[in-house]
């Protein structure tokens, strides 16, 4: 992954340093998960010196960004092999935008770190941490990453016009252009919380549960046809049926984060019809690649070619994306979403388990295969085959992420009950089912699921950072 | 696809056209219900709360008002009941403007020290810590605190605990002091007393229930 890259074009060499922060990125959030998950069980751990707030803070901002990272990574991957333009327009700013980006994101993680938290003043929401979760960065580094997201888009526009139009770069390019709007309903303070929320939840809903979502169909339809040859004209016209159903579902699906902040009851029906159908482009997506890839495997079969697969780990992650979107965003939200049910899961475990399996599934998963498409890509392979450190990484988070949702999903149950149904969500009944066994009992759980994760995690980065070279020998070979 | 067209329905340009209406209708519908909503949460003025005029999220000065948070029969859900008796935050009464002011800092203070990556607002945040949108109404603040702090209002329970957490603990799991000044605890407690106001559609349910049980009376017991 560090030095095989010379020969790529700009495009791609860009990708794979997106790729290596965003897999930093990715540790980080991993130990720090591990840093909140463990002040669970001792409140003690390092108390006063990183706080739960600022270990969470730190956790879901490596997330975000992480990710982001990764998509960012993705886009350029693909840009020249799906506009036929390897150098794409403005490459040189689009270079220094990564540069910016990556110091800009290191100022603000030694801000979180070592300043934590200022004074009640504007200036605390300008240079410090602006208290939103997820949108805690700064306001200066909103602007600057508004800058840089505009000088990316740039590049992906222009090169997007100048070269071939296929029909997933113009899923992409118009799905973009939300992606980075979105991000300015979130840059503004009010003294309304209610008003406050409303537009928080404009960025985070229809990122995650709409547009990220679309972005994860493009890069699903780019991976068929690169890793098992799918047809362009069926990946694309799934393509269209996702966004058509993605979006029909989940724009106003974003009612079902507007049941209990102020807002008017309607949204109790148009949240919970809405967000009740979010599942099924997700059951849709998880039979297109199954298909797809049952297709065709039996025409490579028949032609007598063996296995139609040419990159095995993103095939496999890509695999477990589908899945893991369908049930981790998909089920899981379900769960809780009518407000029959929410008015008592809202804000509890049940949310943190939905949201730990819904980020993995529809997600990390897919991100990571498309690192090793940037792996196979650096090394000019023609197959990657899976390694016994693939192998491991993919069972190690993939068990260890269930693994923790469970768990979650335990604790979030114990506390619904307890704590809202049965004593009425206040302080002490809060703790009354905090210290509860089962509830201890699910958290010491989420945590040694919690490491698993960390050891898959490890094999992951060892995996990547070997696996082309491994590969590349023995093609030679 | 090529060529002969079999149906519609493997027709890419069919499902492009649907995708553009579908997201464009979904689009201007959340746009049009964003209006509407806007309407509905903007902040109250005084005047409407002098004359006992329902706001989903009431004026600043709602916090020179006794808060309560009751069950409404025709809602079957709990909602906040607001004043008419004043109940004035540290015994003083504010004008809209001192109100707004305090407000403001409270606000401003619950993102600069981020409160909601341990607690939830509104439902929504960390699940570290209790829930803090009816935090004003719970019983801990009328009989524990006070006792715990020495102070004779749950108000100047609260600020005396905002500035010194790690002085009163509850529980194994504490608050840390995050360096909060006098006047910004009082701001976060107009903050929280302003939050209680806010009719949350029953969110969170029966919890006047806790109320009950700890016998300073509460929806359930009407």
């Amino acid at each position: 992954m560090l030095n095989k890259t010379a020969h790529l074009s700009p495009s791609k060499q860009l990708a794979m340093n997106y790729f290596r922060v965003a897999i930093v990125l990715f540790g980080a959030q991993l130990l720090f998960g591990l840093v909140i998950g463990l002040q669970y069980l001792f409140p003690g751990f390092l108390y006063e010196v990183v706080d739960f707030s600022v270990a969470r803070m730190i956790h879901i901002n490596a997330l975000v960004v992480w990710m982001l990272y990764a998509m960012i990574g993705s886009v350029y991957l693909m840009l020249p092999d799906e506009t036929g333009i390897e150098k794409p327009v403005g490459m040189g700013l689009g270079k220094l935008a990564f540069w910016v980006l990556t110091a800009a994101v290191a100022v603000v993680v030694v801000v979180f770190l070592f300043i934590q938290v200022g004074p009640g003043k504007e200036s605390s929401i300008w240079f410090i941490n602006e208290g939103r979760e997820y949108l805690e960065a700064p306001r200066w580094a909103d602007i600057g990453i508004v800058v840089v997201v505009l000088i990316f888009y740039a590049n992906v526009f222009f090169t997007y016009m100048k070269g071939k139009k296929t029909g997933i770069m113009t899923v992409m390019v118009a799905n973009l252009m939300a992606v980075a709007g979105l991000y300015l309903a979130g840059m503004f303070f009010t003294d309304n919380i209610s008003m406050d929320q409303y537009w928080w939840w404009w960025v985070i809903h229809l990122w995650v549960e709409a547009t990220w979502e679309v972005f994860v169909g493009t890069l699903a339809a780019y991976a068929l046809l690169r890793v098992i040859g799918a047809k362009r004209e069926i990946v694309e016209m799934w393509l269209w049926i996702e966004v058509l159903m993605l979006f029909g579902s989940g724009i106003l699906g974003l009612g079902h984060h507007y049941f209990w902040i102020g807002t008017p009851e309607y949204w109790w029906e148009i949240g919970a019809l809405f967000s009740s159908l979010e599942p099924v482009p997700l059951v849709a997506m998880f039979v297109h690649v199954l298909y797809d890839w049952g297709k065709e495997q039996g025409a490579h079969e028949a032609g007598g070619k063996g296995n139609a697969i040419t990159n095995g780990p993103t095939m496999a992650w890509v695999t477990v994306n589908a899945f893991g979107n369908f049930l981790g965003a998909g089920i899981w939200g379900f769960f809780h979403t009518l407000p029959q049910v929410n008015i008592y899961t809202h804000g509890s475990q049940f949310t943190a388990a939905h949201g730990h399996l819904a980020f993995f599934g529809a997600y990390a998963t897919i991100l990571v295969g498309m690192m090793y498409l940037g792996i196979q890509d650096s090394y000019g392979l023609k197959k990657l085959k899976a390694t016994f450190k693939s192998k491991m990484a993919l069972f190690l988070i993939t068990f260890g992420m269930l693994g923790m949702a469970v768990a979650l999903t335990i604790a979030g149950y114990e506390q619904v009950l307890v704590e809202r149904a049965e004593l009425g969500a206040g302080w002490q009944a809060f703790f009354t089912a905090q210290n509860l066994p089962w509830y201890v009992q699910a958290m010491v759980w989420r945590e040694i699921m919690g490491v698993v994760v960390f050891l898959g995690f490890v094999y992951l980065v060892w995996d990547l950072l070997t696996i082309g070279k491994v590969e590349a020998a023995a093609e030679e070979a | 696809m090529a060529g002969k067209k079999a149906s519609v329905w493997t027709s890419i340009s069919f499902w492009r056209r649907s995708a553009a209406w579908v997201t464009g209708l979904a689009t201007i519908l959340l746009i049009w219900l964003t209006f509407d909503t806007m309407a509905q949460i903007r902040m109250g003025t005084d005047q409407e709360l002098k004359e006992g005029i329902k706001r989903r999220i009431p004026a600043p000065t709602v916090i020179n008002y006794k808060i309560d948070y009751k069950y409404d029969e025709k809602r079957g859900l709990e909602a906040p009941v607001i004043g008419p008796e004043k109940q004035p935050l540290f015994g003083k009464e504010l004008s809209p403007k001192e109100a707004a002011a305090l407000l403001h800092l409270g606000k401003l203070t619950s993102q600069s020290k981020n409160c909601m990556d341990c607690h939830t607002l509104l439902g929504n945040g960390g699940y570290y810590a209790p829930d803090l949108t009816k935090a004003w109404l719970d019983p801990m603040w009328e009989q524990t605190m006070p006792a715990m702090t020495g102070k004779k209002t749950k108000e100047e329970a609260m600020v005396a605990f905002l500035m010194h957490p790690d002085k009163y603990p509850t529980h194994a799991r504490m608050m840390p002091n995050l360096g909060i000044t006098e006047q910004e605890a009082k701001g976060l407690v107009a903050f929280l007393k302003h939050m209680s106001s806010i009719d949350t559609n029953g969110y969170p349910r029966g919890f006047s229930k806790t109320i009950k049980e700890f016998q300073t009376g509460g929806t359930y017991a009407k």
